[in-house]
């Protein structure tokens, strides 16, 4: 709740896109789900043959967290990127 | 006459970049075109930039260090501006010999190739220093295995481009493993390499600069990075 809350403070103030906005609201909700009714994610784990359905919750975040991080590795590369053509602009103008 | 922009990456060079600058000075007088001497100053410190100013070179400066990669790309940027017939890229640490800058010259002049990369490991006489050689067979397999070019040194900061090069090239790297994406870049736009022996002159100064070894690490993380951008 508190998260959600955090979540729409930010698209309030214009900070997070609306692309981003529904991304994390998703993953707070299922979160939610999660935690209401847990028998969810263990037919997940029947399903893919895991043991546990916490055990599915883990690994799934897990995955989703390297995702992350690469994109972000990706962003920082893009955004030094910027910085050096930003330089460069300053530097060829005379 | 055609036009050759000489490019000097330096970073805090201002201990020797005076007597570089003076040496290069005499030694394009030879060469049958004009040159422009080009000291690309990568948010250095120092005097670098007032020593490169009074010695009579264009200064670019980046108001903040980019790296080496980012020197080079803003150095081929002013060549392609000018618009300049060859473009060539020298060491402002005193490690090359003006002398050799006709060698590099010739095959672009002659139009045999459109890219020619300075070879230290092709002169026999000149004595690379045992860590720095296996350092740079580790960086020539490196080239050789992400983009299938055999090169003898591909560490070497003394580069010669026509004007075919310097349209086509576009640098994306920024630190040191812009040496191997000139490769990339070479194999992508199907440019004509070829190689000619360089002398090198190792002092305790030029040394200290350069790819270290045990920076191959973090290159080759920046290059699996740059191929995924």
């Amino acid at each position: 709740m508190f998260a959600v809350s955090r979540v729409l403070l930010r698209l309030k103030d214009g900070t997070l896109a609306l692309n981003n906005f529904i991304f994390w609201s998703g993953l707070f909700i299922l979160a939610l789900i999660g935690v209401i009714r847990p028998e969810l994610t263990s037919l997940a784990a029947d399903k893919l043959g895991i043991n546990r359905g916490s055990d599915v919750v883990v690994y799934a975040s897990i995955l989703l967290m390297f995702y992350l991080i690469f994109r972000t590795n990706i962003l920082l590369e893009n955004l030094r990127h910027d910085l050096t053509e930003l330089v460069r602009k300053l530097a060829l103008k005379k | 006459m055609q036009q050759l922009v000489l490019i000097l990456p330096a970073l805090n060079e201002a201990e020797v970049l005076a007597g570089v600058l003076a040496r290069l000075k005499a030694g394009i007088k030879k060469l049958p075109l004009t040159t422009e001497l080009v000291v690309v100053n990568d948010g250095s410190t120092d005097q670098t930039a007032v020593i490169a100013g009074k010695a009579g070179a264009t200064v670019l400066t980046h108001l903040i260090n980019r790296g080496l990669g980012a020197a080079l790309g803003t150095g081929l940027a002013y060549a392609k501006k000018q618009p300049a017939d060859f473009a060539i890229t020298f060491d402002s640490d005193g490690q090359h010999d003006p002398a050799d800058i006709g060698k590099v010259l010739s095959p672009l002049f002659k139009n045999r190739a459109d890219v020619v990369i300075g070879s230290r490991s092709l002169n026999r006489k000149s004595k690379m220093p045992f860590l720095r050689r296996v350092n740079n067979q580790a960086f020539n397999v490196l080239t050789w295995f992400f983009f299938g070019k055999t090169t003898t040194d591909s560490l070497s900061g003394f580069r010669g481009f026509n004007r075919r090069a310097i349209k086509s090239i576009n640098l994306k790297t920024e630190r040191m493993e812009v040496s191997n994406e000139f490769f990339a870049e070479i194999k992508r736009h199907r440019l004509r390499l070829e190689e000619v022996p360089i002398k090198v002159i190792y002092t305790p100064y030029s040394m200290r600069k350069g790819v270290q070894p045990g920076n191959i690490f973090a290159i080759i993380f920046r290059l699996v990075l740059r191929l995924l951008r």
